[in-house]
């Protein structure tokens, strides 16, 4: 029963890709978004009747579906394991999934491929419970894949621009170096353990760091976080992330905000017991960790594009889950990718209420004075964005305050450099939201003469999820730390508890008076100063460098990009004509050697085929004589 | 029932085609060759069940050559991989109209017996003339009926073939050789010599030309990219997803257990270079302008990997080379097929030409990209287990050797998704891309069903090739 419920679970939005692919565009564009966000509420509920089981028996549930592959000695099991991590996961892919699928029933509605839409969406949705339920390394890295897979279809959804398919090439390409990484780190494991299933790693790696075994356990972690930083989108391979806002809305909110990209998160929560035992790879990670965190939010700072600014934040925000991972806070990273899922979903689908609203107008520039207009949309946003820049009681304000809570008690430069991108957090968001929703329109008069809220099917979401962002906080509070004990049977209870002592308390209202500083320097410049960016030429110095990313992408493309093509460039055009001359070559001096040879360059077949059976013969008649 | 009624059936086959007239050609040999594919299964069904297919008898008494067919699950695997390719490149040549058609399947059928002699044959003179025979269909197929300028195709073709006829030059004198030592041509009795270092070391190196040859592996690979590209789709499914196979096969077949000592002394430099090759081609499938040519060096650094596989001497190398070569081969054929449905429309090859085409076909679109995820070896694809295995492998060997060839899964992607960009997507184009046929469909989803079945479910042909590489390997051990 338990196993047949669980694989309809996970086969539940596969069922919705399928009937989107073959009747999607016979039935509704109504008929298809249902179906599509139906198979995926399915999936939630089993999701939330599983974790009150757990809640009730408290244990993990594992079986195998059948037998995959074969390596080495061992076999590979595609097996499914439901303990309180996967589920947690679960819980939140299929939840906000769901509340987004029903969202995009109605943003997608114009889109003559809306049923496509669905369908990728639902299967990104499997692949995505595929990834957080896999018993072993190799199940996971189907799913791990997988939405990359969906990820890069639902970039180039629109597919008839060109700019938008590289967007999606990239992130497929860039996912894809991670993944090098994280396919070395499981070999690795696989040679020194023989097993990768996940509940017989633990035991495996601990003996065999007690066997002198640490500098491979060293080489997989950090290959393992290589793969982690590929699709978390952390330095250095984040530069796929901002571009994938070439694809829709929806699909930003729920792939590049809530669900796929906590997957590194997701993973070296999983293997927690690894990189205990790797202390120095914990430092990298949460030293890159850190600097991402620093580095997007400076870039967040001067974006004019909403949805960059949202993407730079969210790219920053992850930052700050793997500075709690590099610490061994698992639990706290946890915590904050539950809440910044909330508000940053709620934010995503704001900024598409937004856009959707303008008719795909994205730059802020061309916006404000929408409050009126979109109130649902404006307090909803305005909400979240409380929660992400960390102002009490909201849910962002408890996560990131163990996040640098943590940072505090264990590094104090790391705790700095967190605390400022958390005060240049506090200060884009809300420029954000007086650039959108503050002082006047400056779009178009058609525009304004159209400005509406949006319908039910849109706002609906954003106010459960703009709750949530509420409220989300509960779930960790501290005292009533539910979600630490919830998951010390995967952390094996090496959390420790921050007591609320007077340094506690003092660092909370460090993190406040930070956020409050933040929001004020963002008000005295947009609202008192009623400044508004400039046009992209008018920009200059420092601010170009930062507008421009740091000229990241052209130092990958300078660097790695053109020297490739350079190279593949030379091999086709200099280096393999240069080769078939050399066979050829030999070829001439071989026919050179007679006048029959000559006659054979003529390319007379009967004449080949001659040479060949004479040839034959002689070789057999060699044997003869040799005998 | 044994082994040779197949080869009789493709045979007869071959020849009722002839007589059968240009009208009937193409169905005749279709049915033959579907025919045989079944035929094929009855004989796995009856080899599972432990019955003896194989058959021996003498053929030449002096020197003593012998007409020895012997089955084990690596045979069958290869065997089966030819007999359910040639029906669906047969289909996939339903919409084209070729001059003197009764000759041209006739030449298929041809070929594909003659591939299913070199991968059943146990006398290595047997097998050589097998090996040699599959070369002549192929070179009337791409001469007489391929494409582009006569002259260039000519000299493409004929190059191709003095090239790996020259090199099999080698690997006859080689068995000359070991005759000589051992007295028969007899794979079994080959297996049982003890050759010095020395001697294994030139007989290994005669077979590798010959094999280095036909894989091809850097930088022996020169022919491959204007056959490819002049040959009929057809001649280049056959070449791609069949003929290259004789050669990696051979490897695993005669060239390893035959001269262990030699293989396991040169072990390093052997994947250097078959993974040089990966990364070799990769890079210069990345700025191919022309469909098939990319597809051609995709081949390339596909074939290095399968290579590497079969050099490093692990279990799992050389199963994961058989996988790899299974995949290979039905994704290599389903994506040349794509190019020639794509030619058929627009009458080029030419990526720069192309684009645009999604809004217009879906269906195809949606084909062509599964297929090339497939290549891209995605997870839950039939080739994802044999990269994943080839690739864990070489990370027992050497993990530098798993991370240079890992990167075709980065390379894979780069390439193969920018040929898909520029082909496929982009604003509607202005040539109209007719609906794919239904003979078309058929190729592209049983390929899609195949590749997606076992990816998931690699169970069946796992336990058939496990326990024939296991013998070969104790071979090699010995």
């Amino acid at each position: 029963m338990e196993m047949n419920l669980a694989i309809l679970l996970l086969l539940s939005p596969f069922v919705g890709f399928l009937f989107n692919v073959f009747f999607g565009k016979k039935v509704s564009k109504g008929f298809s978004g249902t179906i599509g966000t139906l198979t995926v509420v399915v999936s939630f509920l089993l999701s939330v009747c599983f974790f009150a089981q757990l809640n009730q028996n408290g244990k993990a549930f594992e079986f195998s579906l059948f037998d995959w592959i074969q390596v080495g000695n061992f076999k590979l099991n595609f097996g499914i394991l439901l303990d309180q991590l996967s589920i947690l996961w679960l819980l939140f892919v299929t939840g906000i999934g769901s509340l987004i699928h029903l969202y995009s029933i109605s943003y997608m509605h114009d889109d003559e491929n809306m049923h496509k839409f669905f369908a990728y969406l639902n299967l990104f949705v499997f692949f995505m419970i595929t990834l957080v339920v896999g018993s072993n390394l190799l199940v996971m890295f189907i799913g791990w894949e997988g939405v990359g897979l969906c990820s890069y279809l639902l970039i180039g959804f629109w597919y008839k621009n060109q700019d938008y398919n590289d967007a999606a090439k990239k992130a497929f390409i860039m996912n894809r170096v991670g993944d090098l990484g994280l396919l070395i780190g499981i070999f690795i494991l696989a040679i020194n353990l023989d097993t990768i299933n996940f509940t017989d790693l633990n035991a495996g790696v601990v003996a065999l760091n007690k066997t002198g075994g640490n500098q491979a356990l060293q080489w997989a972690a950090l290959c393992l976080f290589i793969g982690a930083t590929g699709k978390s989108a952390q330095i250095p391979l984040y530069t796929w992330l901002p571009d994938a806002m070439a694809g829709p809305t929806p699909v930003s909110a729920l792939i590049h905000a809530a669900t796929m990209v906590t997957a590194g998160i997701f993973m070296v929560t999983r293997m927690n017991f690894l990189f205990d035992l790797t202390p120095n790879v914990q430092h990298v990670i949460a030293i890159i960790g850190t600097i991402t965190a620093l580095v997007a939010a400076a870039i967040g700072l001067l974006q004019n594009d909403i949805k960059k600014v949202l993407a730079y934040s969210t790219v920053s925000q992850l930052g700050l889950m793997f500075l709690a991972l590099g610490l061994g806070a698992y639990n706290v990273a946890v915590f904050h990718v539950i809440t910044h899922a909330f508000f940053k979903a709620c934010l995503f689908l704001g900024s598409g209420s937004v856009i959707h609203g303008l008719h795909g107008e994205q730059d802020m520039r061309k916006m404000g004075g929408l409050r009126k207009a979109m109130p649902i949309t404006f307090w909803t946003m305005m909400i979240s964005t409380l929660a992400i820049a960390g102002i009490f009681p909201f849910a962002g304000f408890w996560s990131k305050d163990e996040i640098l809570m943590t940072a505090f008690h264990e590094n104090k430069t790391l705790w700095i450099v967190a605390s400022i991108a958390s005060i240049m957090t506090a200060f884009y968001m809300f420029r954000l939201m007086y650039l959108t929703f503050f002082r006047e329109f400056r779009g178009t008069e058609e525009q304004k003469n159209h400005l509406h809220e949006s319908p039910s099917l849109i706002t609906i979401p954003l106010v459960i999820l703009a709750v949530l962002a509420t409220i989300g906080g509960a779930i960790n509070l501290p005292g009533s730390t539910w979600l630490n004990h919830y998951l010390e049977p995967i952390l094996a209870g090496k959390h420790e508890e921050h007591h609320l002592g007077s340094t506690e308390y003092m660092l909370m209202g460090i993190a406040l008076v930070g956020a409050i500083i933040g929001i004020v320097l963002a008000y005295s410049k947009y609202i008192k100063q009623a400044f508004v960016p400039k046009t992209d030429n008018e920009i200059v110095g420092f601010s170009k460098t930062i507008y421009n990313k740091f000229y990241v992408d052209e130092l990958y493309t300078a660097t790695i990009v053109k020297p490739i093509n350079a190279l593949s460039n030379f091999f086709r055009t200099t280096l393999e004509p240069a080769l078939s001359k050399v066979v050829f070559s030999f070829g001439s001096v071989a026919y050179g050697l007679s006048s029959q040879g000559r006659k054979l360059q003529n390319g007379n077949i009967g004449l080949y085929l001659f040479v060949f059976v004479i040839g034959i013969c002689a070789i057999i008649t060699y044997l003869f004589i040799a005998q | 029932m044994n082994i040779t009624t197949l080869l009789i059936l493709l045979l007869a086959g071959a020849i009722v085609t002839l007589i059968s007239g240009d009208k009937l050609a193409s169905r005749v040999a279709l049915l033959f060759s579907l025919v045989a594919f079944g035929f094929s299964l009855n004989l796995l069904f009856q080899f599972n069940q432990g019955t003896d297919i194989s058959f021996v008898s003498n053929w030449i008494d002096n020197p003593k050559v012998a007409f020895a067919l012997k089955a084990d699950g690596l045979s069958m695997a290869m065997v089966l991989l030819t007999t359910a390719l040639t029906p669906l490149i047969i289909l996939s040549s339903f919409g084209n109209n070729f001059n003197n058609s009764k000759n041209f399947y006739a030449l298929v059928l041809l070929m594909s017996f003659a591939m299913i002699g070199t991968f059943l044959a146990a006398d290595g003179l047997l097998y050589y003339v097998f090996w040699e025979l599959a070369l002549i269909p192929i070179y009337f197929i791409a001469l007489i009926w391929g494409n582009g300028d006569a002259e260039e195709r000519k000299k493409a073709v004929v190059k191709f073939f003095i090239y790996t006829l020259a090199g099999s030059l080698f690997m006859l004198v080689g068995f000359a050789y070991l005759y000589s030592k051992a007295g028969s041509f007899l794979l079994e009795d080959l297996y049982k010599l003890e050759l010095s270092d020395n001697e294994q070391f030139w007989i290994f190196f005669a077979f590798f030309l010959a094999y280095a040859i036909k894989i091809p592996i850097i930088p022996f690979h020169t022919w491959q990219a204007k056959v490819y590209q002049k040959a009929p789709t057809v001649g280049t499914m056959l070449l791609s997803g069949i003929m290259l196979k004789m050669g990696l096969y051979s490897v695993i077949r005669w060239q390893l257990p035959i001269a262990p000592n030699a293989a396991k002394e040169y072990m390093p430099i052997l994947i250097g270079l078959s993974i040089a090759g990966v990364v070799y081609g990769s890079i210069v499938a990345l700025r191919q302008k022309d469909l098939k040519k990319l597809l051609a060096y995709s081949s390339l650094a596909h074939v290095g990997l399968i290579a590497a596989g079969c050099y490093t001497l692990t279990v799992d190398g050389l199963n994961g080379a058989v996988y790899q070569m299974i995949a290979h081969g039905f994704v290599i054929v389903g994506l040349f097929f794509a190019a020639e449905v794509i030619f058929r429309r627009f009458e080029t090859r030419k990526i720069k030409e192309l684009g645009g085409i999604r809004s217009q076909a879906s269906g195809f679109t949606s084909m062509f990209m599964i297929l090339v995820l497939a290549s891209v070896a995605l997870p839950g694809t039939y080739n994802f287990v044999g990269e994943f295995t080839v690739l864990y492998s070489l990370s027992q060997v050497n993990l530098w050797f798993a991370l240079i060839g890992g990167t075709t899964i980065i390379l894979g992607a780069y390439y193969m998704l920018r040929m898909f960009q520029h082909t496929m997507l982009g604003e509607t184009n202005t040539k109209v891309f007719a609906e794919v046929s239904l003979n078309e469909t058929i190729v592209f989803v049983v390929i899609i069903g195949f590749l997606l079945f076992f990816g998931l479910y690699p169970k069946p042909i796992n336990d058939l090739v496990n326990p024939a590489i296991k013998e070969i390997l104790a071979v090699i051990n010995r």
